[in-house]
Formats: C-alpha cells, sequence, structure tokens
C-alpha cells in the first residue's frame, strides 16, 4: 500500500471501519456490563466520569481506573485491545501535552536534567492530566464497547436529549459508517490507478476532488433518503420503542454506581 | 482541537455546556420544522460528511499533512444554524462512539467549533464575497477565509479554555489540577498549529469544495445575499433556517431582551473598583487602587512604576463619553443609560447600513428569494447537473424544485 496520503487515509478509513465493528461486537457480548439496562451503563459510567474529572488525588484516580479495568475484565473485554486502541493513544497525546510542564510549571526543583529543572508541581500536574485522561477514556470507552450503538442513544433520553437530536445521531451513525466506506472505496478505486508519486499539488487536487464527489454523493443520498422515508410512512414524527426494562441487577448496579461515584468525590477532594 | 475528557475541570465543562445549550436550542428551534421534512436526512447525512472530511488527509506546502473540519464549506451551504448542529452531531458522534474529544468536553468541543466555528465561518464569508459575482475568484478566497478563520477562532477558544485552566484550579503547592500551562504558553502553542498547519488544512478544503460546488453544484452556493422579506439567507448560508414567523417571534423577544438589559445598566455602578486588567495610568500610583488590583491579581504587587508600554499608548484615544459619563450629565445612573443606548443604536446603525449594503450588493438576490421559501427542497432536490458551468449559479438557483425523483 502507498505510503503517501492515500495510503494514510485509506488506512484511517479502515480503522474506523473496524472500530466500529469491534465494538458492535463487543457490545454484543456476555458480559457483567453488557448485562445492565444501557440507562445504568450511561448514567452510573457518566457519573465515575465526573468523579475522576473532579478529583484531585492520584490515589483516587487510580482507584476508578483499577475499577474500570475490573468491570472491563467482568464484561469480557480484551485488556490488549483496550491499551492498544485506548491507553497507548490516550498516553502518547496526553504525555506530549503533559511533558514541557514538568520543566514549564514554576515549584519547587526536584530533579536537574542541565539547565532545566523537573518541578514538583510540574510533576504533579503532568501526572494528574495523564492520570484523569485515562481513566477518564477508560470508563467513556467501557460505555461504548459494552452497549450497542442505538441501544446508547436511546439511553440518551435519560439524560433530556431531546428525540429530534437522538434520532439525528442515530442517522448521522449510520451514514457514517455508510459514506466511510464509500470514501474508503472511492480513495481505493483512485489509488490503483496511481502510478509513480504525486506531487503535493496533486494530492491537494485529488483529495478536494475526492471530497466534492462524496459531498455530491452525500446530498444526492440526502434526497434518497428522504423519499425513501416518506415511502414507509414517515409523516415527521419521531418515535422511539422504550424496551428497556430495570431488573434487580441493574438497580444493584446503578447503587453500585452511586457509592463509587460518591466515594470518588468525596475521597478526591 | 478536539479537548478530551480530563483537561478542563467540570465548572468549565458545565459553563461550556450552559453556553452551548442556548445555541443548540435556538439552532433545533429554527430547524424543528425543517427537521420534519428534508432537512432531517440532509443535516444528518451532512454531519456524516463532515465527520468522514475530519478523516482525509490533507497535504499541505511544506510536506506536511492536516485535518480539516469542515465547518467552513458546512456553514457557506447549511448557513449557520444548521451548519453548527451538523457539526455538532459529528462531533458529538466522534466522542461518544470514537472517543476522539470527551463527553464532559463535549460542550466545549462543539462551542468551539461548531458554534463559534459556524458563525464565524459564515460571517467571514458574507463579509468578504460581499458584492462579488457568482464567478468571482473572490469568493473562493471568501470561502478559503471564512475556513481560515473559523479554526483560528476555534483554536483561540479551545487555548483560552485551556490558559484559564491553571489560574483557576490549582492545588495548595501551585501545581495546576487540569490542562497546565497559563494563557500566555497555551495562546501560542495553540495557535501556531492552527495558523499554520490546520488552518491551511481547513482554507485548502472550504476553498477546493467550495470550487467544486461552483462548478458542479452551483445552486448551492450561487446566492449569498440576504433578500428582503425571506426569514434568513438563502442558497449559501441559508438552507435550512428560512422560516420567516420564528424569525420575526424572536425578533420580538430580543428586542424586549435588549430593553430589559439597557434599564439594567446603571447596575454597573454597584461594582467597585476597576475591572482587572483594565486599569488606568492613575491607578498605578493610587496607593487605594494598587491594594485592589494586588488583591485580585493573587497578592502580586503591581510594578511600581505605569508600564512603558500602557504609558505610550494610554492616550492614543480619547473616549467621547469616558467612563460612560457624559460630561453634562449629573447623575451616573441616567448617564450609564445614555451611554448604553447611544452604544446600542451606533451598533444597530452600523448593522441596517450592512444589511442596506448586503441587500443591494447581489443582483442575484431578488432571484434567489422565489426560492428561499424551502431552499430545503432547493438543496434536496437541485436540477440535474451535467455540463453546468459555474456562472450559472442565478439561473440554477430559480428553477422550481419540481424534479421529483422516484423512490429509490
Amino acid at each position: 500500500m502507498s505510503t503517501g496520503v492515500l495510503g494514510k487515509t485509506v488506512r484511517g478509513f479502515s480503522e474506523a471501519l473496524t472500530q466500529t465493528l469491534v465494538a458492535e461486537d463487543s457490545a454484543h457480548g456476555r458480559g457483567l456490563l453488557q448485562a445492565l439496562d444501557p440507562r445504568v451503563k450511561l448514567v452510573g459510567l457518566l457519573a465515575l466520569v465526573v468523579a475522576a474529572a473532579l478529583s484531585r488525588k492520584l490515589a483516587v484516580m487510580a482507584a476508578l481506573f483499577g475499577l474500570g479495568i475490573v468491570l472491563a475484565l467482568a464484561s469480557r473485554l480484551s485488556l490488549w485491545s483496550l491499551a492498544k486502541r485506548v491507553w497507548v493513544v490516550a498516553f502518547g497525546f496526553t504525555f506530549m501535552i503533559a511533558a514541557p510542564a514538568l520543566f514549564l510549571t514554576p515549584g519547587v526543583a526536584v530533579y536537574r536534567l542541565g539547565s532545566l529543572a523537573i518541578t514538583a508541581q510540574g510533576l504533579r500536574s503532568a501526572l494528574l492530566l495523564i492520570a484523569r485522561v485515562e481513566t477518564a477514556v477508560t470508563l467513556s470507552s467501557l460505555l461504548v464497547l459494552t452497549t450497542p450503538w442505538m441501544h446508547l442513544l436511546k439511553a440518551l433520553r435519560t439524560l433530556l436529549v431531546p428525540v429530534e437530536v437522538i434520532m439525528l445521531l442515530a442517522m448521522t451513525h449510520r451514514y457514517v459508517v455508510l459514506l466511510t466506506e464509500t470514501a474508503n472505496a472511492m480513495f481505493e478505486s483512485r489509488q490503483s490507478r496511481v502510478v509513480g508519486r504525486l506531487n503535493g499539488q496533486q494530492q491537494r487536487r485529488l483529495m478536494v476532488n475526492t471530497g466534492g464527489v462524496l459531498l455530491s454523493k452525500t446530498l444526492e443520498m440526502g434526497n434518497q433518503v428522504f423519499l425513501a422515508m416518506q415511502a414507509r410512512g414517515f409523516r415527521g414524527e419521531v418515535r422511539l420503542l422504550n424496551e428497556f426494562r430495570m431488573r434487580a441487577r441493574d438497580y444493584v448496579a446503578i447503587s453500585g454506581f452511586a457509592v463509587a461515584a460518591v466515594a470518588a468525590v468525596a475521597a478526591g477532594r | 482541537m478536539h479537548i478530551p475528557d480530563g483537561y478542563l475541570s467540570p465548572s468549565t465543562c458545565a459553563v461550556m455546556y450552559a453556553a452551548s445549550a442556548p445555541c443548540w436550542w435556538a439552532a433545533l428551534r429554527r430547524t424543528r420544522r425543517k427537521l420534519f421534512g428534508r432537512t432531517l436526512p440532509l443535516l444528518s447525512l451532512f454531519a456524516a460528511f463532515s465527520f468522514v472530511t475530519m478523516m482525509f488527509n490533507l497535504p499541505l506546502p511544506g510536506g506536511t499533512t492536516g485535518h480539516a473540519v469542515g465547518v467552513g464549506i458546512a456553514a457557506i451551504v447549511l448557513g449557520p444554524w444548521a451548519s453548527l448542529l451538523a457539526i455538532s452531531l459529528a462531533l458529538a458522534i466522534q466522542a461518544l462512539f470514537f472517543g476522539d474529544g470527551g463527553i464532559t468536553t463535549l460542550g466545549a468541543n462543539c462551542f468551539n467549533m461548531a458554534i463559534a466555528g459556524s458563525f464565524a465561518a459564515w460571517g467571514i464569508y458574507q463579509l468578504v464575497s460581499l458584492g462579488a459575482a457568482a464567478d468571482s475568484r473572490r469568493r473562493v478566497v471568501a470561502a478559503a477565509l471564512a475556513g481560515y478563520g473559523a479554526i483560528n477562532l476555534s483554536a483561540l477558544l479551545a487555548a483560552i479554555e485551556f490558559g484559564i485552566q491553571p489560574m483557576l484550579f490549582h492545588d495548595a503547592s501551585g501545581a495546576p489540577l487540569y490542562a497546565p500551562y497559563p494563557l500566555h504558553i497555551a495562546i501560542p502553542a495553540m495557535m501556531a498549529g492552527h495558523l499554520t498547519i490546520a488552518g491551511a488544512a481547513e482554507a485548502v478544503m472550504s476553498a477546493g469544495l467550495f470550487s467544486y460546488l461552483r462548478r458542479n453544484e452551483p445552486s448551492l452556493v450561487g446566492c449569498t445575499a440576504r433578500p428582503a422579506g425571506v426569514g434568513r439567507t438563502a442558497g449559501a448560508g441559508g438552507y435550512a433556517a428560512t422560516d420567516a414567523a420564528p424569525a420575526a417571534g424572536a425578533g420580538r423577544t430580543l428586542w424586549g431582551a435588549l430593553a430589559v438589559v439597557l434599564l439594567m445598566t446603571p447596575l454597573g455602578i454597584l461594582a467597585s473598583g476597576a475591572a482587572w486588567g483594565e486599569w488606568a495610568t492613575k491607578d498605578f500610583s493610587n496607593s487605594a487602587t494598587r491594594v485592589r488590583m494586588a488583591a485580585a491579581s493573587g497578592r502580586a504587587a503591581p510594578p511600581m512604576a505605569v508600564p512603558s508600554g500602557l504609558a505610550r499608548w494610554a492616550n492614543l484615544w480619547t473616549a467621547p463619553l469616558p467612563d460612560y459619563a457624559p460630561h453634562f450629565v449629573k447623575s451616573a445612573a441616567f448617564g450609564y443609560l445614555l451611554s448604553a443606548m447611544f452604544g446600542v443604536g451606533l451598533i444597530l446603525a452600523v448593522t441596517w447600513l450592512v444589511q442596506r449594503a448586503t441587500q443591494g450588493a447581489n443582483p442575484s438576490a431578488e432571484k434567489c428569494a422565489e426560492v428561499a421559501t424551502d431552499t430545503g427542497q432547493q438543496m434536496a432536490l437541485r436540477p440535474p447537473t451535467p455540463g453546468r458551468s459555474g456562472n450559472r449559479a442565478a439561473d440554477q438557483s430559480v428553477r422550481p424544485p419540481a424534479s421529483r425523483r422516484s423512490e429509490p
């Protein structure tokens, strides 16, 4: 595969599609979180994310991160996959942001590297940032990896998200996948017809033209989708089937989430 | 630019959600009627399109690559309100499903990129393309600047949100609890990448897509001015916001709110001292003011002498109504009210003049008005495209949307 922008873009599309399939697959698995009511997971995990954001203590964040790992294992999620797709990416990005803070944050020097000094405040700030980000992305990933997308969207009603927005999100997600596949096919077909190397201007033109064609296809599809909706009886009213039913284990789970979140907030102050 | 969870304090996140919520509400309200028509699939599809274009690796001069958000072209084609919804949807999908950007920071990300970005892009495009012919090169430049300006404004807002974190949230030892860099580091660090790479990517994508649409789908970008008697702009920038009745209702509410705010202006007198950073040169030599300055600056004492830059530029401009107190008015409260009325009147006059200029600028505006009552149909049911040239925008825009296609 080409190492140019075409190849890079196609790889990006493939990764996004793979991620979608992996998430759908794991969401339908048999595990602790998969067995819970989506509303319980949404509210519970969101409460833990907020607790992590409120926490000022590394130990509390470590405990929440540990809880995330336990929940992942109980939900039969691969820790290796989680590490590869979530932890390494979040760490790499956050470390890049946090590393200069080691030296730039004013405070007491704890270690000298030539003329630069790592300060205690800088170290604490960088560790807090990395720990908080890792904990938050782990907990929010658990939500996505254990909940089918449509269930997650319906669960958003508990957060008073308007029904139109839920329908828009559902349709957007559906067409994200479709348009990603379309764009992928367009790039692959273009890539198969490229001989030699394209210069920067040619690559830019190619990208922009592909984007333009994709936009044309998008608008065309919008028209077709609307007519299809009309044909199926859509008259402007959005209704969502609410098949969720709270069971005993859901009440136990939401109590557990509440206790963990409150304890984390109290201990993390 | 997609701020992940953990970089902003929960209170900042809450404020950003609170700032975004009215915009989402207003945008939904404006598009609600259309949502029950063709806008529903089109908005979703445009959001999906924006999402996919964010994955395009755009080669840039200098050998690097960048990603565009797509806010420039979305604002030009959909108008600011529908654009902010479409980009917000794309950001929500990214955050919820792909973990790109946080859930707690979704409000901030939407405010920066979808809301501020859409309005900035739309405003810049309208301003720069003012009076330009449909096939003018200036429109392409306007599209590029719209994308460039929007993405940089978004970056600046994100940098400010980052930069205020260490000022507001730190522990007893002074260690920042969230994003660790103050404004003087966060802003240059953020803007360096966006003024060059990300800004260039957005400019190239906006200009390129605009050119493509003008060549192949001119009806979408051909009409730029706001025609008289129509709720919002048509064609470029008005696709989903053409309902005149809600606009009139919203207008009355806004006038009412403006009147209330005007009457409340004397409340400003209740605040004692000067706002932080808005000190005058004389404040540096006044001991009472110096104490207040130090108290408001974390007990950091202000310099003894007036900073040289401040001293040099302080008298560059003398305001006609200094301290909101015209010299002929004895009552401070009345002076405040008078100043507020004067300021508001000035803004309204300038707005009216710009509006007049905009209406008269584009000869195709009248034609656009004929179809602007259902621009959604104009967009979704565009006429067949083969063999069009870019300068036929006005002709295309007035063709009635009658070419209903058969069920796919």
